[in-house]
């Protein structure tokens, strides 16, 4: 079955796997991923270069989720090959602690642990994994957490702050971990429209201060300002990826006109 | 038309004491004919109640028979031990609580406290005599000294739980003793009454919470051979009425045993009743493990903690918060079932076994009633202080709120 399907959705990828040079982060070579009988990921191959912001967008049950989740393993490919900082993802657990440390991740629903004060849900991580001191790391955490400006929440529980608050300190957990690729899964569709800029002017920061992004997001005035690249997904596959003048200049794909279309009214 | 905008604060309540009385119990004739008839059966009821527990009751079956309800047949020359070792508790219980700064266990430390000050007052008139009374009331307020003095000189945590760890097997060495001719021993068969029906409770809390816990966890692992019998486990001992499982934990285990091995009677009762209460705390834990958003777990996985790391920090704090109502209630039907024991043909008389000896006393034939309203006002007294712990602790980790 899975033979079949491979064929029956491949499509020419916009970059062949050979390209890929030293310089890429993450190097995804036709994964394929499954939910049941779903086929949900049908040969995805995307390189990341170091720095690189990519903005993937497209409609819902595209897969472009569960692409960005299979980059940190909280979904399992179950076919082809993702490398990310040259560890490949297998099941061996060292290499997904490993890769895991080195992303960072933000959710739709923020995902803060309720129980924790924000300091602590930043610390969480640099203490138990890092093995970093008490103070060390509440002292990087009071850091970020003024980065993404709100310094005066520490002592505060997620559900004492404002939608647009739990996502930038959801930021700063995932930056606490010092990670070298930060993944955001549409970080700003649960939120508030007068909160949205908040964080988007934390990610805005974050990609000019060098760092690998991959987002999945609608914010179009985002991508346009910030995005390297952009990748339309739909069904599984990548119907078009290019720079934002090409995605909302001139699109080689007529799903990209029709979606765009759909998207800025 | 002009726009509010100042804040109005709420209407006052302009109810009075006689306009709640007619809203609340005279609103209408018939609500005030209930009101008259059920009120005035409740009187009536407990004016009878009284006078029978001041005229008729024959008290004296408690007062005479005190020592027996409080440790059994525990050696009567040994019973220092006993008070003891329960000053050594009170200052523990004390210290804790000061040191621990929770709303909950000041309210243990009171309820020892103030237990031990109401048989204290029952002792001065009883055949334990006004010695043991009056030790009884000072380790009542010894708690409460030892609860301020920790207060002052709050302990670290870690050396509380050093203290507990070395306190207690050397408090059950104390109670068993050791031999001639420094502490005679006094068999576990022989220990009842309260001192029984506390330790069974306390142990199988404390011993069959961490059990549950682990089970809980192991009936939702991902390794299929743990899965299956933590599965089996809990359903086979849920299966099972626990006056089952007691009597095989008394008779049938030491038929079962290699000769050489011999487990004492209350660690026998005490396994059957960890054992039991085990099953129901992980199904009461599972649901809160059930209860945990995906996302927590994704989140926790996604800074790299490790498996042991994302249950100790996350998932099972969230999870136990959530189920503390249904495991007090629990193990408040735990301190019950411990009078299971004596029917089941343990050989050992917990408080409600050593009433029914009590009872066929041929001097005390027809005091029943005075025996049984002792032993639940004792039964009342220790799950009242469990659930009203059990409400601070829900409190202070904000069930709900958070």
């Amino acid at each position: 079955m899975t033979d079949e399907a491979r064929t029956a959705t491949a499509t020419a990828p916009q970059d062949s796997p050979d390209k890929a040079a030293g310089d890429d982060i993450i190097v995804c070579r036709d994964v394929h991923k499954w939910f049941g009988q779903l086929h949900v990921l049908r040969g995805i191959d995307m390189n990341v270069k170091s720095g690189e912001v990519v903005v993937i967008f497209g409609p819902s049950g595209s897969g472009k989720s569960t692409f960005i989740r299979t980059i940190n393993r909280l979904e399992e490919h179950q076919r082809g090959q993702i490398i990310v900082d040259g560890i490949e993802l297998t099941n061996d657990i060292r290499n997904i602690a490993a890769i895991r440390s080195e992303i960072g991740m933000v959710f739709q629903s923020f995902n803060l642990f309720p129980h924790l004060t924000a300091l602590e849900n930043i610390t969480l991580g640099p203490i138990r994994v890092r093995k970093w001191s008490k103070d060390k790391a509440e002292q990087t955490a009071m850091e970020l957490l003024s980065r993404v400006g709100c310094p005066e929440q520490a002592k505060k529980y997620p559900a004492q702050l404002s939608g647009g608050q739990q996502q930038r300190v959801a930021i700063a957990r995932a930056l606490a971990m010092r990670p070298k690729i930060m993944l955001f899964d549409e970080p700003t569709s649960a939120l508030d429209p007068e909160m949205i800029s908040e964080v988007l002017d934390v990610m805005r920061e974050l990609a000019g201060s060098g760092m690998t992004m991959i987002c999945v997001t609608h914010e179009m005035g985002f991508a346009r300002a910030v995005a390297n690249r952009m990748v339309l997904f739909d069904e599984g596959v990548i119907v078009e990826e290019g720079p934002p003048s090409q995605i909302f200049g001139e699109p080689e794909q007529e799903r990209t006109k029709q979606f765009l279309s759909q998207i800025l009214h | 038309m002009s726009v509010r905008t100042e804040h109005l604060p709420p209407p006052v309540s302009t109810i009075g004491r006689r306009a709640w009385l007619r809203q609340n119990l005279f609103s209408s004739w018939l609500s005030s004919l209930i009101t008259i008839v059920l009120g005035g059966a409740i009187v009536l009821l407990v004016l009878l109640f009284l006078e029978w527990a001041v005229t008729d009751a024959r008290w004296g079956v408690v007062t005479t028979n005190f020592r027996l309800f409080l440790i059994g047949q525990y050696t009567a020359d040994a019973a220092w031990r006993v008070w003891l070792a329960l000053m050594v508790v009170s200052v523990l219980t004390g210290v804790s609580a000061a040191s621990t700064a929770s709303r909950a266990t000041r309210t243990l430390a009171i309820g020892l406290a103030a237990g031990q000050l109401l048989l204290s007052l029952i002792a001065l008139f009883s055949d334990l005599g006004p010695l043991v009374g009056a030790a009884l009331a000072f380790n009542g307020a010894l708690v409460l000294a030892a609860y301020f003095g920790g207060l002052r000189f709050p302990f670290r945590g870690r050396i509380r739980t050093i203290a507990w760890v070395v306190a207690v097997p050397a408090l059950f060495v104390l109670l068993q003793g050791i031999g001639r001719p420094l502490l005679p021993v006094v068999p576990t068969n022989l220990w009842g009454g309260l001192l029984l029906t506390f330790l069974l409770s306390v142990g199988g809390i404390v011993l069959s919470f961490p059990v549950g816990v682990l089970l809980a966890l192991g009936r939702r692992s991902e390794l299929p051979v743990v899965r299956l019998l933590s599965t089996i486990y809990i359903e086979v001992i849920r299966g099972v009425p626990l006056v089952t499982l007691l009597f095989i934990a008394a008779i049938m285990l030491p038929l079962v045993l290699p000769g050489g091995i011999r487990i004492e009677h209350v660690f026998r009762a005490l396994a059957g009743i960890t054992l039991f209460s085990a099953a129901y705390v992980a199904e009461n834990v599972r649901g809160g493990l059930q209860a945990i958003p995906s996302g927590q777990i994704e989140a926790a996985n996604a800074i790299g903690l490790n498996a042991y790391q994302r249950n100790r920090y996350i998932v099972l704090p969230q999870a136990l918060r959530s189920v503390i109502p249904a495991n007090v209630g629990l193990f408040i039907s735990l301190l019950k079932d411990t009078t299971l024991v004596a029917i089941a043909g343990t050989g050992l008389l917990e408080l409600l076994g050593i009433g029914r000896a009590v009872v066929a006393q041929p001097a005390w034939i027809g005091a029943q009633l005075e025996v049984y309203i002792f032993i639940s006002a004792v039964f009342f007294f220790l799950c009242y202080v469990m659930s009203q712990a059990s409400y601070r602790l829900e409190e202070q980790m904000g069930v709900g709120k958070r």
